[in-house]
């Protein structure tokens, strides 16, 4: 303790630096080149191996789709605000030809993605070419505290490619409104 | 400085983002917003490999200029090197954002990519290469960046020792909105390596009290108002270093240290009762601080001062009892790290459920390891090496999920082909006859069509005849054949009424053309409309029967492959990981032993003024 007295007596700028350094730095264990670059050196190889297990994932999921949703029978149904409405998603369901086929009820953070513009892959799954039904339904509340729900059903065609459907909700008035793009 | 130009560089990545989000959302290419949807959840993983798919498919298709990410692909591509950023793969995303700076792309583009760059140079140690990067821009610059270039300049000249270009580039920041306070602190630290104390002390005497909007902002000013209080203490000019350590507020992340040197600077100035004051709220602190065990010895020592030695003892014999459960604690934090329990609390899911779990940790009741590694945990190179061992912990995981899920694979499609197999041969030869049949159909619909287009340039009646109409025609001919020549009367009468017959015959089917002609066209656009149902039918079972070959056919490279390199990855990702984990289960040591040392000097310190106090308390009792 005596010796920050006597160190203060030395006020010069060299030594003011030293104490900045002193305050503000790293530890002293990691002060040391050598555990700072064997730290590096295995960032590195940990960056390499992240590369690869994300190449062995985006093949993964090309031979999941291949396998599991192929074009002709592939329909995937994403869900989107339609504007960055103040009013709080609980849950959607969706079902296909009257089957339940999905069903999510949101987080906080799940909800504020979709707020922030992201789209929601919520069900893939498979149907034959020709006509089908969806049916949408959601539950919210709406900036003023009020529950709203809304349900409705769109008619859709399966033809040979894969099938992209959106589902746009709103309901900042608390009118629920459900619109499908790509149907 | 580092955790200022963290913060800066979180906060410019982040606005960028969000304005792709914009961008993509009005794009409606479902899979990038999907992609953005798993960024804005910090699911860095998936966003990536979402992401990376799309951009990938995106220049395979025949025709990129009508793929839905056409219009955004350069938002795409940065968004990647962002999204590799925030995956810490800085070598992929420094890759990807030179791509960007290099391509035929705007203004506004190109100098936000030249940022990035910067940045990430910046953030690797390379001030130099950070400058050059940043001397790329030129045109118009997003105004979201404008300061933060301006920022990152002079952090760099002030990285590369040249303080003086630093101080000219934080002057013109005076009056950023956003960088304001930041500016100030770097501006008072530029100042001081070009040994101009006076006016360093001056600007962060203006740097510790800007206003501060937001708890970034309050924090580098408290951290202004220490480093001040500090300089002006180093100086021995007491009264102004407490004044300025008393604007360091009480409850942010300054605020012990603030205190301890407080109490010093009262101490230095021989006001040992006003140290009291700074101490004695001090001691009553997490005990685990260094500040606070410094304040443990420093307040019975200003006591001591006041000649108040009876208090003094008693402190002291506190501070003995306080140091002496430290340094048990850290002695079984230092056990528990060589056991493995640091290792296993940082893989615990529930702790890892948001960005503070860093700060959560330390205060997990059931890893005392933990408790002491706070300055440690909060090391740029510290919280690299721990979240890379928390992302190999998540991909070993996920390796191990998807080399389950390719056993599954290989199971369906066994039973796949165990199911077609047999049938499939018996549905070819069946379909094979019913293709030929079809295909004759066609060639007849298609000769029929010719014969009818012809009839359109040349009419020839004969051709849309009756049965009945060319039996009659058939019949004709016949009977003209057999009357021959012959002139008897007999024949030439029968002759004649056979002319007749031939006569109307013609007439009808003159008469008649048109509209024959106008019904066989109905007729044809008629079976054109069936031909066209069969055809799709006919595809509709080419492609069933296609896919079911597709659904156990062709596989086995594939998974065959995956599996040999998911296997090798997960080979090589086990031991860095254990290599990984040994690093920091050797350096949380070191920072262990480092603590450990420093609180048994202490605790010997103590001890010896324990004694000695009590001695004076004795002696003062005596007289």
């Amino acid at each position: 303790m005596a010796a920050i007295v006597g160190a203060s007596r030395r006020a010069r700028t060299g030594a003011a630096l030293a104490t900045l350094v002193s305050l503000f730095a790293a530890p002293a264990v990691l002060a040391g080149d050598d555990a700072k670059r064997e730290m590096r050196g295995l960032d590195e190889q940990v960056q390499e191996v992240k590369s690869e297990v994300l190449s062995i994932a985006t093949e993964l999921d090309r031979l999941e789709e291949r396998l599991l949703y192929p074009s002709n029978t592939q329909v995937a149904v994403f869900v989107s605000l339609a504007s960055r409405e103040p009013f709080r998603l609980d849950s959607v369901q969706i079902q296909i030809d009257g089957e339940p086929v999905a069903r999510h009820v949101y987080s906080f953070k799940e909800l504020e993605a979709l707020q922030k513009g992201g789209v929601q892959r919520i069900y893939t799954g498979n149907v034959a070419t020709g006509e089908h039904q969806i049916e949408v339904s959601f539950a919210g509340v709406t900036a003023s505290g009020a529950d709203f729900s809304g349900s409705q059903s769109f008619g859709f065609s399966k033809g040979a490619p894969p099938k992209l459907l959106e589902v746009s909700l709103g309901g900042a008035s608390g009118e629920a409104s459900i619109q499908l793009g790509g149907g | 400085m580092p955790t200022v130009l963290a913060t800066r560089a979180a906060l410019a990545a982040a606005a960028l983002l969000y304005a792709g989000a914009a961008r993509a959302g009005d794009s409606h290419d479902l899979y990038f917003g999907e992609a953005l949807y798993h960024a804005y959840q910090e699911h860095w993983f998936e966003a990536l490999e979402r992401l990376d798919s799309e951009v990938a498919q995106h220049f395979r298709v025949d025709e990129p200029g009508l793929d839905s990410l056409a219009p955004f692909i350069a938002t795409a591509e940065f968004d990647v090197g962002d999204f590799e950023l925030r995956y810490r793969m800085h070598q992929r995303a420094g890759r990807a954002i030179t791509a960007v700076l290099e391509a035929d792309v705007p203004d506004p583009v190109r100098n936000d990519a030249a940022f990035r760059l910067a940045r990430l140079d910046f953030q690797k140690g390379q001030p130099q290469d950070a400058l050059d990067a940043l001397a790329r821009i030129h045109g118009e610059v997003p105004e979201a960046i404008r300061d933060d270039v301006e920022f990152l300049r002079a952090n760099a000249q002030l990285a590369l020792g040249r303080p003086e270009q630093a101080v000219a580039l934080l002057e013109q920041l005076r009056g950023s909105e956003t960088l304001g306070p930041f500016s100030a602190y770097n501006l008072g630290i530029a100042l001081l390596q070009e040994e101009r104390t006076e006016d360093a002390l001056r600007q962060l005497d203006r740097a510790g009290q800007v206003e501060a909007l937001d708890e970034p902002a309050r924090a580098i000013r408290d951290k202004s108002n220490l480093v001040l209080g500090t300089l002006l203490f180093e100086a021995s000019h007491f009264g102004p270093a407490q004044q300025s350590l008393d604007r360091v507020r009480l409850d942010g992340p300054f605020s012990n240290q603030a205190l301890l040197r407080a109490g010093w600077a009262d101490a230095a100035a021989q006001n040992f009762a006003r140290a009291v004051v700074p101490w004695s709220l001090l001691a009553k602190r997490d005990a685990t601080d260094a500040a606070v065990q410094e304040a443990l010895l420093a307040l019975p020592y200003a006591y001591s001062h006041l000649d108040v030695h009876g208090r003094a003892a008693l402190l002291y014999g506190d501070a003995v009892a306080t140091l002496g459960t430290q340094l048990q604690r850290v002695d079984a934090s230092i056990a528990s790290v060589r056991k493995g329990a640091f290792l296993e609390a940082l893989v615990r899911e529930e702790i890892r459920q948001d960005e503070e779990w860093v700060i959560r940790l330390r205060s997990l009741p059931d890893a005392p390891e933990t408790f002491y590694l706070a300055t440690l945990m909060a090391s740029h190179d510290f919280q690299t090496a721990l979240q890379n061992y928390l992302d190999l912990e998540d991909m070993r995981r996920r390796l191990g999920r998807w080399l389950a899920s390719l056993d599954a694979f290989e199971d369906a499609i066994r039973l796949r082909r165990a199911h077609y197999a047999p049938l499939l041969p018996e549905i070819d030869a069946e379909f094979r006859r019913l293709d030929a049949r079809m295909r004759l159909r066609l060639e007849q619909r298609e000769r029929l069509r010719e014969r009818l287009n012809d009839l359109l340039t040349t009419p020839r009646p004969e051709h849309l005849a009756t049965t009945d109409e060319q039996e009659l025609g058939a019949w004709i001919e016949s009977a003209e054949e057999r009357l021959g020549e012959a002139s008897d009367p007999q024949n030439e009468t029968l002759r004649r009424r056979v002319a007749r017959l031939r006569g109307l015959l013609s007439f009808a089917l003159e008469t008649n053309y048109q509209e024959r002609l106008t019904q066989a066209h109905a007729h044809l656009a008629a079976l054109e409309g069936d031909v066209a149902r069969l055809q799709a039918r006919h595809e509709a079972f080419v492609r069933t029967r296609q896919a079911a070959t597709h659904s156990y056919v062709g596989y086995d490279e594939t998974i065959a492959g995956l599996r040999s390199r998911a296997s090798a990855a997960l080979e090589r990702l086990s031991s860095l990981m254990t290599r990984q984990g040994e690093v920091l289960e050797r350096v949380a040591i070191a920072e262990l032993e480092s603590r450990r040392e420093r609180i048994a000097t202490s605790l010997s310190q103590a001890r010896f003024a324990f004694a000695d106090s009590y001695d004076r308390a004795a002696k003062a009792q005596a007289h």
